[in-house]
């Protein structure tokens, strides 16, 4: 049974690598091969690589510079959470959720139909590079709605954005936030949808739209999905669970699942 | 009930159990996320000398979430073996973890008495055991069970193979499929969280998953982790379930928060049984459990973390499941902060499945917004091969492209296996040199690519 001679599944040598077809199918690490039970040298820093890029992707201020320039002369507003900074907001999700003194006081009561935030999440990387370019999309797909002028949050949580729509008078809040990062991507943002948001809503009242990056789902389409939902929300005064139910395409639209479901909320 | 103890001079008070159970745990950020950690080490210590002083009958008489508002409760209490808890009716907290360790307790003797253990019992005695104490205890026990192959056999390790992609694509999943299965692993589950939870997806992931295992007659159960609602259906449908998967908590209204309660775990329990697809047994639940569900989802009732994870095992071995795994480092460093804390947290939550008699398996994992990295998890997973854990979860390469966390490689278990002479589940690994991929007389998997294997077609 055994031959010493056989070749091994390793990409180096000169051979022809075994695993080149089947590597199309799948961003998985297979085929890494193996010195003894052990990767090689070249996957073992390939991936502790990728992990720093992951953990810088964390540990980022948001670039809230870039974003600015991104909306040109379109007014936003910079908001904080209660979160001071990053080592306390990885340990207290409450305080991400909610404003802090200062920003609260500084939004104006209005009167919108919606208001959409981008906040920092667990990717700030995310939101800097995808969040301005949804904003816009939806406002070209929005055009007979009064949105609200962009709201950027600073160590914010998605339900952040609930406190931010009630002090602003909007009647919906889109949160565009940066997902958990995974070694191969480490910039998807994800959408949170939620109708008459209040502080203390439930997330089985949200709908969420996930892995949106370049390699991911485009915001084209997201955008697309996202504005069918919005005008659902707003004919039947509703999201989540009820609102999943009966979209199109209704595999890609997901539910806020709970935290230990293995899933990759922020 | 009010708890006390006087330290270095200073009297520490405790309000109630729950208070106790709360102070005794050792660090981590969830109880200090709840409000419920001791608020200095003295107090620490203080809380573990009350604890150790109490009766373990002392748990037979307090609930920590009220019989008449609580299923898990009324589940642990009414389901209590009282004959089995007898021989250590008597003993203290203390003195309970005295007797665990001692020779006298032998693997007969812990099995004997699982029934009569609690999960706030065994909660309460790992707050004061050290590492070393929860893996000498969690070695000496032996929780098999069965459906096409046995787990959990004393030697053995088994693996979940983890084939999970992003769009749930047939072959991307079968790729990697085929990589864990060169590994030599897939004996505990070929299990697959799924992109899309819906039925319609559930069924043809299974579908792609059973046609595999039948076509190289694999000695093995495949899963797909969809809610077990969707689970129902696919039976409804004549989908190809061999195991049933639910996210389980210890509380209702956490349990709630899954969208389940302890009814549909039956009813989808006896659906599965029905079709009888078990070779070697019929166990065939699968639970998954982890440190912090029940205060995400604010369920906690003002329990400490791991008390709380403890109650999940009740639920869990109501329904003689065949595999069950703390998810431990998943759930974020606002409930464990650091390597140290989940592995900590890993060798509790196996040594307190263990010691109530449930099959425990780890997913030894961290997210990359926690203080960890791929040395915590050779720490954690060497620990808790040598604690006798049941089976640990492989991802091709540790990286899972889906849920955008790291668990161990294949290489990692492979590893594992190799350092500490475990072997795969004994009709598994039968297969695996049937196919020609494992060498017995040099006791290696031997290092193959997919054209030199059957296998290699499973792939069209």
């Amino acid at each position: 049974m055994t031959d010493k001679t056989l070749p091994t599944a390793s990409t180096g040598g000169g051979s022809p690598d075994p695993w080149h077809g089947l590597r199309s199918l799948t961003r998985a690490r297979i085929g890494l091969g193996r010195s003894g039970n052990a990767q090689r040298s070249t996957d073992v820093l390939a991936f502790q690589a990728a992990h720093a890029q992951a953990r810088d992707a964390v540990h980022a201020p948001l670039d809230i510079d870039t974003m600015q320039a991104q909306l040109k002369d379109e007014p936003c507003l910079i908001v904080h959470s209660r979160a001071p900074d990053r080592p306390t907001y990885l340990r207290r999700p409450d305080l991400g959720r909610r404003l802090d003194a200062e920003s609260l006081a500084s939004l104006k009561k209005g009167s919108w139909d919606v208001v959409f935030v981008a906040a920092d999440g667990l990717s700030s990387v995310a939101t800097t590079e995808g969040a301005v370019a949804l904003y816009h999309a939806m406002k070209e797909r929005l055009q007979d709605w009064s949105i609200a002028p962009l709201v950027i949050a600073k160590e914010g949580r998605v339900a952040i954005g609930d406190e931010i729509a009630a002090a602003m008078g909007a009647s919906m809040v889109v949160m565009m936030i940066g997902e958990r990062p995974g070694l191969s991507v480490a910039n998807s943002m994800g959408v949170y949808l939620t109708y008459a948001p209040r502080v203390g809503c439930p997330d089985s009242a949200r709908n969420c739209l996930s892995n949106i990056h370049p390699h991911g789902q485009q915001t084209a389409v997201a955008a697309d999905k996202l504005a069918w939902l919005m005008r659902e929300a707003r004919q039947r005064k509703l999201t989540g669970v009820d609102l999943k139910d009966d979209a199109p395409e209704s595999t890609l639209l997901q539910q806020t699942p709970p935290a230990l479901d293995k899933d990759t909320r922020a | 009930m009010s708890f006390h103890h006087t330290l270095g001079g200073e009297r520490y008070g405790f309000d109630d159990l729950k208070g106790l159970l709360a102070a005794a745990s050792s660090q981590r950020s969830g109880d200090e996320l709840a409000g419920l950690a001791a608020t200095s080490d003295g107090q620490r210590m203080a809380a573990r000398y009350a604890l150790a002083e109490l009766p373990l009958s002392t748990f037979l008489s307090a609930d920590l979430v009220p019989y008449e508002e609580d299923e898990v409760t009324r589940l642990i209490v009414d389901t209590h073996d009282k004959a089995a808890f007898a021989p250590i009716a008597h003993l203290t907290v203390g003195g309970f973890r005295d007797w665990l360790l001692s020779h006298e307790a032998d693997t007969a003797t812990l099995a004997a008495v699982a029934p009569g253990i609690t999960p706030e019992m065994a909660a309460a005695v790992s707050k004061i055991m050290r590492n070393q104490d929860l893996m000498s205890v969690a070695r000496k026990i032996r929780v098999i069970t069965r459906f096409r192959n046995t787990i959990g056999l004393e030697g053995c390790l088994a693996s979940r193979l983890q084939p999970n992609h992003p769009t749930d694509d047939l072959k991307g999943i079968a790729a990697s499929t085929l990589d864990g299965l060169l590994y030599g692993m897939g004996d505990a589950v070929i299990g697959i969280n799924p992109a899309t939870d819906s039925v319609a997806n559930g069924l043809a992931l299974l579908d792609m998953l059973d046609h595999a295992r039948q076509h190289y007659d694999i000695p093995t159960q495949t899963c797909v982790l969809t809610h077990v609602t969707n689970t129902i259906e696919i039976i409804n449908r004549g989908g190809a379930v061999d195991l049933v998967f639910q996210s389980i908590a210890g509380t209702q209204k956490a349990n709630e928060g899954f969208g389940v309660n302890l009814a549909i775990l039956k009813e989808a329990h006896d659906a599965a049984q029905g079709l009888k697809r078990g070779t070697v047994g019929d166990n065939l639940m699968y639970f998954e459990t982890g440190q912090g569900a029940a205060l995400s989802a604010d369920a906690h009732h003002g329990i400490d973390q791991q008390t709380v994870e403890a109650r999940a095992y009740a639920v869990a071995r109501a329904y003689r499941p065949l595999l069950v795994n703390t998810v431990v480092g998943f759930i974020g460093p606002e409930y464990l902060y650091d390597g140290k804390q989940i592995i900590r947290a890993g060798l509790e939550d196996h040594f307190c499945a263990k010691l109530m008699g449930v099959p425990m398996g780890c997913d030894a994992c961290y997210t990359n917004h926690a203080e960890a990295d791929q040395d915590d998890m050779d720490n954690l997973m060497v620990l808790l091969g040598t604690a006798g854990i049941s089976f640990l979860i492989g991802v091709p390469g540790a990286d899972d492209i889906m849920l955008n966390y790291q668990s161990l490689s294949f290489h990692d278990i492979l590893t594992l296996r190799t350092l500490l002479n475990l072997k795969p589940a004994p009709e598994f690994a039968a297969w695996l040199e049937k196919m020609g991929l494992y060498d017995s007389h040099s006791d290696k998997m031997l290092p193959l690519s997919p054209s030199q294997t059957l296998l290699g077609q499973m792939i069209a």
